[in-house]
């Protein structure tokens, strides 16, 4: 991909995420934080590349580490943002 | 050899990446009602999972042991962290995530710099009678450097957000003499380096932009009171997604840039309503000493008369009422009152009050703390109300029980063009026909410093206790 169309990219995504965020209820802003948290840890793509590659062994360590650290934002914004969200009921309307 | 070649990858590869960015996106679009919004969260994962399983299958992993030791020992501390952690301690939590996001990116810049080739960012070049040597594509070396500077900056920032979040350090403004100019100095500096970084890729170069990016991120936040810390914690909330559309502008990767670009522009929308809540432009929140002004001065103010009652009096207010708004703030998380607090909401409704609940924008220390506080307490989401849809009812509400808030609550914001927080949105609760005021005690102000026109009211009753305290002993006075 040339610069163009990855820049292409980024400034749709800039439109898409202003539309989709600005629908997004007040009530749920905190999941809002933690599940944007989680997804930005998709940086593990680049820390797994640099753990796998051969040649240079602190750049491998450096991704290690990134692994790891991303891992730590992975499984815990999405396992928080679940629990979370599971608390979010509406009122039982026997007693409503 | 050239540009081109460098980033080939197969078209399956980047379908994968784009299928990842849009599972990201449907994730967030689920969070426009709480139905929709576990789906979404599922959706994320799944894209997640898509993204790690195609940079796998696509990378000769000569260590897999030493990866999958990294992703258990990281994960597992995410997991546990994620099951134990308080509903209270959410914001101290999510500025840990942003700091390990931004520090990251900076390892993943580092790692990316001492070994480009693998990352498919550089040429080798091979002068004639010297030593071939690796050049890193100038606009590769331009990406780096803001992806590493971004990263380093959302880290250190999100740190001191952590420990001032977390009570490790004191939540008042820390002001540094001079501190606009060192921090524009070291900005232009960052910025500087990076420029000269795309024409010479010495290690120095890059390690002092580094090291300079750190530095800012603390100087950036330390002078930003506890009050502001809404805002903080989105824009560092941003960030942290900017540093990772920067990264993947180096790495070419689409999955990375889409996440990134809505992540960064999420966090921005965040720190607007934040600001626009609180009547602030974004630049003097970052500019930083919001209620550093102690409230030594209004000692007289203090004096002035005001109503005390007692958790019997405001019980039997309340079960006389036809309807009471609750208006939850900080002081609720600090104390641990929303157990409480919807016991003795089921306490009235059971006696025929219609009970609801008012959240102020700002209520808490991060976006919609309040709400989820009152979710985890079960009371239920369509009894609670946002500012602009509930602050009409006030006027005809018998009882507005305010609960650990202040400053949202200040009608000095409509009235007096001398208050820090003039013009600030704020819960009309004077209008309602009792103003029951749980609070410590009289000697503190809120957040802003400034003292609050509704405790002398006549129809306020000050009820002063410890939030939990005092929500118990009415629960037990409503028998």
């Amino acid at each position: 991909m040339d610069f163009i169309s990855i820049l292409s990219i980024f400034v749709l995504a800039c439109f898409v995420g202003y539309y989709v965020v600005w629908s997004v209820t007040p009530a749920l802003h905190t999941p809002l934080m933690s599940v944007t948290n989680a997804i930005s840890s998709v940086i593990v793509v680049g820390a797994l590349i640099a753990s796998a590659a051969a040649g240079s062994p602190s750049s491998k360590w450096l991704g290690l580490v990134a692994v790891a650290l991303a891992s730590v934002n992975i499984f815990g914004g999405f396992a928080v943002t679940q629990r979370m969200l599971s608390m979010y009921k509406k009122r039982e309307r026997k007693d409503g | 050899m050239g540009e081109t070649a460098a980033h080939a990858q197969p078209a399956w590869v980047l379908l994968a990446y784009l299928i990842a960015g849009v599972c990201f996106i449907l994730a967030l679009r689920g969070l426009s009602g709480p139905e929709s919004s576990r789906r979404g969260n599922w959706t994320g994962m799944a894209g997640m999972a898509i993204a790690v399983v195609t940079t796998l299958a696509t990378h000769s992993f000569a260590t897999v042991a030493e990866i999958a030791g990294a992703i258990l020992i990281g994960g597992g501390i995410g997991l546990v962290t994620a099951r134990k952690i308080q509903m209270t301690a959410m914001p101290q939590l999510v500025a840990a995530f942003h700091s390990l996001v931004g520090m990251a990116a900076v390892l993943v810049g580092a790692a990316a710099y001492l070994n480009p080739e693998a990352f498919g960012i550089a040429v080798r070049i091979t002068p004639i009678a010297s030593p071939s040597f690796v050049s890193i594509l100038p606009v590769s070396r331009l990406e780096m450097g803001l992806g590493v500077a971004i990263g380093a900056i959302t880290f250190s920032g999100s740190v001191i957000a952590f420990l001032k979040l977390n009570g490790n350090m004191s939540g008042k403004p820390i002001l540094l003499p001079l501190r606009h100019v060192i921090n524009l100095a070291t900005l232009a500096g960052i910025l500087g380096l990076i420029a000269y970084f795309t024409q010479d890729q010495s290690p120095w170069v890059f390690a002092t932009v580094t090291a300079l990016s750190f530095a800012i991120g603390f100087l950036l936040i330390i002078p930003i009171g506890g009050a502001d810390m809404p805002v903080v914690i989105s824009m560092l909330n941003s960030y942290s997604g900017w540093a990772a559309a920067a990264m993947g502008f180096t790495l070419h990767n689409s999955a990375m840039i889409i996440t990134g670009a809505l992540v960064g522009s999420s966090g921005a929308i965040l720190s607007y309503i934040m600001c626009r809540a609180m009547n602030r432009s974004f630049i003097s929140v970052i500019a930083g000493g919001f209620g550093a002004v102690s409230s030594g001065g209004d000692a007289a103010a203090i004096d002035r008369p005001y109503k005390r009652g007692s958790a019997e009096d405001a019980a039997f207010l309340m079960s006389q009422a036809d309807q009471v708004i609750i208006v939850p703030g900080y002081g609720m998380a600090v104390s641990q009152a929303q157990h409480a607090l919807k016991e003795m909401t089921d306490k009235l409704k059971a006696e025929g009050v219609r009970v609801k609940f008012a959240i102020h924008p700002v209520a808490g220390r991060m976006p919609g703390h309040m709400n989820v506080l009152l979710a985890e307490a079960n009371v239920p989401y369509d009894e609670v109300f946002e500012l602009e849809d509930i602050n009409s009812e006030f006027a005809q509400t018998d009882v507005a029980f305010v609960i650990g808030a202040n400053d949202v609550t200040n009608p000095a914001a409509k009235t007096d063009k001398g208050s820090p927080i003039y013009g600030m949105p704020v819960l009309d609760v004077e209008k309602a026909r009792t103003v029951l005021f749980v609070k410590r005690s009289m000697g503190g102000v809120g957040y802003a410093g400034v003292d609050n026109e509704l405790f002398y009211r006549d129809n306020t009753m000050m009820l002063l206790a410890d939030a939990k305290k005092m929500v118990e002993e009415i629960v037990k006075a409503l028998g």
